[in-house]
C-alpha cells in the first residue's frame, strides 16, 4: 500500500486557473448587464406605482376626467383605448391571421415570398409617427371624404364623419399587422409537417387541412400574438395623434351614454393621449394625477401581457408532439 | 370456358347497388368546404397585405409632400439648423433640418453605446448561461421591456430619470466638477445641465427601448448556431467564455449584426419617448447633457399646428419620407444580412 500524498495530476494549473477566473469574471459581467436590465425596470415601476398610489382607487377608474384631467378619473380615456383596441383588432385580426396563413401554408420559396417577408420587416420597422402621417394622409384626408360623399348630407356639417375612432383604429390596425403576421406565422410553423401530411394524405384538400388541423393546432399561439397586438394597440400614441384622438371629449356621467360615448366618426379620448397631454403640457397638474395615470397605462399593459405569458407556459406544458 | 350461370350467381363484392351510387356521391354538403375557391384568393390578396400596405404608407406621404418637394431648398434642409417654419418680422421662413438630423442621429448614437454592450451581453448569458427559473424570469423581464409603451418611457424619462440626471450633471459655477463636464463635453456650462430632458436622458430611455428587439433577435441567432458547433469547442477544451467569444460571436455573427440594426431602426423612428425625454430644443448638441429636438418628435409636435396644405405641413411630411427611407434601408440591410446568414449554413 503506497500512502504517500500523490498530487493530482489532473489539477489545473496556473495558466488554466487564470482562464477560468476569466471565464466566471466574464460570466457575472453579463449577469450584470441582465441586472442592468431588470433592476432600474423594477426599481422605476415601484416609484411609478407607489407615487400613484394615492390616488389609485375604484372612482379613479369609474369617474370622467374634470378640469382638464387634474381632478376626477380615468373613465373616458380608458373606454378610449377599449374602442380603439376592439377597432383595429376587428380589422387587422382576419387580414393578419390570413396573411400568415398565406405565407406558411401556401406560398412557395421563391422572389414574391422573400418580397412579402421584406415588405412585412420593412412595415414592422416603419416608425410610429410615419404611420400616423399615413393615417392621416389616406384614411383621414382621402378614405373620410369618400365616406361623408357617401353617408353624410351635404347641408348638413354635423352629420359628416370626422377623424375619430373609424380612422385611428385603422391606422392602428395598419401597424399592427406585421406583428400579428410575425407571431401568428409563428404559430403556424410550430404544427409539425406530417400533421398536414396526413391529413393531405386522407385526401383533404389545403383548406380542410388548414381548417381542421393547422388552425385548431395553433389556436393558442395565435391568440399569443392577438394578445400582444392587444397590448401594443393600447400604448400607442404617435399613430393616433392625427387620426382622431383628442385631449378632451365630453362624456356623459351616467346612462348608456356612459358605456357607448363615441361614435366612430367623432374625436376619442385615449389612456396614451391623457398621459402625453398631462404629463407636460398641462400647468399645476398635481403629480398624483400624472403617476396615478401612468401606474393604469402600465397596470393595462401589464395585465393583457400576463394573459400572454400565461397562455405561452399553459401552451408549452400542452404540446403533445 | 366455365359457365356463365355459375359466374352470375356468385356475389361480386365489388357491385354496387344504383341506389348506394347515388348516396355515396351525394356528399354531405359543407360550407365551408364549398368555398374552398374564393377563400384561397383572399388568403392570397391578405398575404400580399404587407406589400400593398408598404406600397401605401410610401404613396400617401409622397402624395402629401408631393408638391413641395420641387420647391424646398433641399441645400437648406441638409445643411442649416435654422428651423423657422413660422416666419415672424426680421425672421424669414427657413426649413433646415440639419438639427433635427443631428438630434436624431446623436441620441440613436448614445441609444447603441448603452444598448448593443447591454443586449448583447444580456442575450448571450440568456441564451447560455441562464437555466431554469433566471431564464424564464429573464425572458418575461425582457418582454414586459418590450411591453412597456413609448408614451412610459417618455413619462419616465421626463419624471424619473430626467431629474436624477439633472442632479448628476448640476455643479457649482467654478467648481471642479463643472470644470471636468465642459472638458469632456458632458455639459456645456459649468453649471451643468440646463435640463433634466436632454440628449444622455433621451438616449438612456432610447436605449432601454431598443435593448429588448437586440435581446430577443440575438438569442434567435445564437440559438440558431448548431449545437455541433458548441460540442466541439467543448471537445477542444474550451470554457464556456471561450466558446461564446471563438465560437457562437463569430458562428452568429449577422445575426447579431442584424440585431443591432433593428436595434438602431426602433431607437430612430421612436416618437413619443423622445418627445418627452429630450428636451425639445432646437439644436445641434455641443455636449452630452444637451437638449436636442429629434425629426420624429418635430412632426408629433408641429402637425398639429399647421394648416392643411401649407409649406409647413408638407415638409413636415417630408421628414416623415426621410424617415421612411432610412428606417426601412435599415429594415431591408438586416433582412439582406440575416438571409445572407441562412444561406451560408444550408451550403
Amino acid at each position: 500500500m503506497n500512502t504517500a500524498p500523490v498530487s493530482n495530476p489532473f489539477a489545473p494549473t496556473q495558466f488554466e486557473r487564470r482562464k477560468f477566473r476569466r471565464a466566471n469574471l466574464n460570466k457575472w459581467i453579463m449577469f450584470g448587464f441582465c441586472a442592468v436590465l431588470v433592476i432600474p425596470l423594477i426599481a422605476i415601476l415601484v416609484d411609478i406605482f407607489v407615487k400613484a398610489a394615492p390616488v389609485l382607487s375604484l372612482d379613479y377608474l369609474w369617474l370622467n376626467p374634470a378640469n382638464k384631467g387634474k381632478e376626477g378619473g380615468l373613465w373616458a380615456p380608458l373606454v378610449g383605448t377599449f374602442y380603439l383596441v376592439i377597432g383595429s383588432l376587428i380589422f387587422v385580426a382576419p387580414v393578419g391571421i390570413l396573411a400568415a396563413i398565406y405565407l406558411n401554408e401556401y406560398a412557395k420559396e421563391g422572389i414574391l415570398n422573400r418580397v412579402i417577408g421584406i415588405a412585412v420587416t420593412s412595415l414592422a420597422g416603419v416608425p410610429s409617427i410615419v404611420h400616423g402621417l399615413f393615417g392621416l394622409g389616406a384614411f383621414v384626408l382621402v378614405m373620410l371624404p369618400a365616406v361623408n360623399s357617401v353617408i353624410a348630407n351635404p347641408n348638413d356639417r354635423a352629420t359628416k364623419w370626422q377623424a375619430g375612432l373609424l380612422t385611428a383604429s385603422l391606422t392602428v390596425a395598419v401597424m399592427n399587422l406585421p406583428v400579428i403576421i410575425a407571431s401568428a406565422r409563428e404559430a403556424l410553423g410550430g404544427v409539425p409537417q406530417s400533421f398536414r401530411e396526413a391529413c393531405w394524405n386522407l385526401g383533404a384538400t389545403r383548406w380542410q387541412t388548414i381548417r381542421t388541423i393547422v388552425l385548431p393546432n395553433s389556436l393558442s399561439g395565435i391568440l399569443t400574438g392577438v394578445i400582444l397586438t392587444i397590448s401594443r394597440a393600447a400604448g400607442e400614441t404617435a399613430p393616433i395623434l392625427f387620426t382622431g384622438v383628442t385631449f378632451f371629449k365630453f362624456v356623459a356621467d351616467t346612462g348608456w351614454e356612459k358605456v357607448f360615448p363615441y361614435n366612430p366618426g367623432e374625436p376619442f379620448m385615449a389612456m396614451s393621449m391623457h398621459l402625453n397631454i398631462i404629463s407636460n403640457q398641462i400647468s399645476q397638474m398635481p403629480e398624483g394625477m400624472k403617476y396615478g395615470s401612468a401606474a393604469v397605462l402600465i397596470g393595462l399593459i401589464l395585465f393583457v401581457n400576463s394573459f400572454a405569458i400565461i397562455l405561452r407556459v399553459w401552451l408549452r406544458g400542452r404540446k403533445r408532439w | 370456358m366455365h359457365s356463365m350461370a355459375g359466374c352470375a350467381a356468385r356475389i361480386d363484392p365489388f357491385h354496387v347497388m344504383p341506389e348506394q351510387v347515388t348516396n355515396k356521391s351525394r356528399r354531405k354538403f359543407n360550407f365551408l368546404d364549398s368555398i374552398e375557391k374564393p377563400t384561397e384568393w383572399f388568403i392570397r390578396l391578405c398575404g400580399w397585405s404587407s406589400i400593398i400596405g408598404i406600397a401605401a404608407i410610401f404613396l400617401f406621404i409622397f402624395k402629401e409632400a408631393a408638391p413641395m418637394l420641387p420647391r424646398l431648398d433641399w441645400l437648406t434642409f441638409f445643411t442649416s439648423p435654422r428651423w423657422i417654419p413660422n416666419p415672424a418680422p426680421g425672421n424669414p421662413a427657413s426649413f433646415g433640418a440639419l438639427a433635427l438630423l443631428a438630434g436624431t442621429f446623436t441620441t440613436t448614437f448614445i441609444a447603441l453605446i448603452i444598448a448593443v454592450p447591454v443586449g448583447l451581453g444580456a442575450a448571450v448569458y440568456i441564451s447560455e448561461f441562464a437555466k431554469g427559473k433566471v431564464k424564464e424570469t429573464l425572458k418575461v423581464v425582457i418582454e414586459l421591456l418590450a411591453a412597456i409603451p413609448s408614451i412610459v418611457w417618455g413619462f419616465i424619462g421626463l419624471m424619473v430619470l430626467g431629474p436624477l440626471i439633472k442632479t448628476v450633471f448640476t455643479a457649482a459655477p467654478g467648481s471642479w466638477w463643472g470644470h471636468v463636464m465642459v472638458i469632456l463635453h458632458l455639459a456645456s456650462a459649468e453649471t451643468g445641465a440646463a435640463q433634466g430632458t436632454n440628449l444622455l436622458t433621451g438616449g438612456v430611455i432610447l436605449a432601454l427601448m431598443s435593448v429588448p428587439v437586440i435581446v430577443s433577435l440575438s438569442e434567435d441567432a445564437l440559438r440558431a448556431v448548431p449545437d455541433s458547433f458548441r460540442e466541439a469547442a467543448l471537445a477542444l477544451g474550451a470554457n464556456p467564455w471561450e466558446t461564446v467569444r471563438r465560437v457562437l460571436f463569430p458562428a452568429a455573427r449577422n445575426g447579431l449584426l442584424a440585431a443591432c440594426m433593428l436595434g438602431m431602426g426602433r431607437a430612430v423612428g421612436e416618437t413619443m419617448a423622445v418627445l418627452l425625454a429630450t428636451g425639445h430644443n432646437n439644436r445641434i448638441p455641443a455636449a452630452l447633457t444637451d437638449p436636442v429636438r429629434t425629426m420624429t418628435a418635430t412632426i408629433a409636435a408641429e402637425m398639429g399646428e399647421t394648416v392643411f396644405g401649407d409649406p409647413h405641413y408638407r415638409v413636415l411630411f417630408i421628414l416623415g419620407i426621410v424617415l421612411f427611407v432610412i428606417t426601412c434601408s435599415i429594415n431591408v440591410a438586416s433582412d439582406l444580412i440575416i438571409k445572407g446568414v441562412k444561406k451560408a449554413n444550408k451550403a
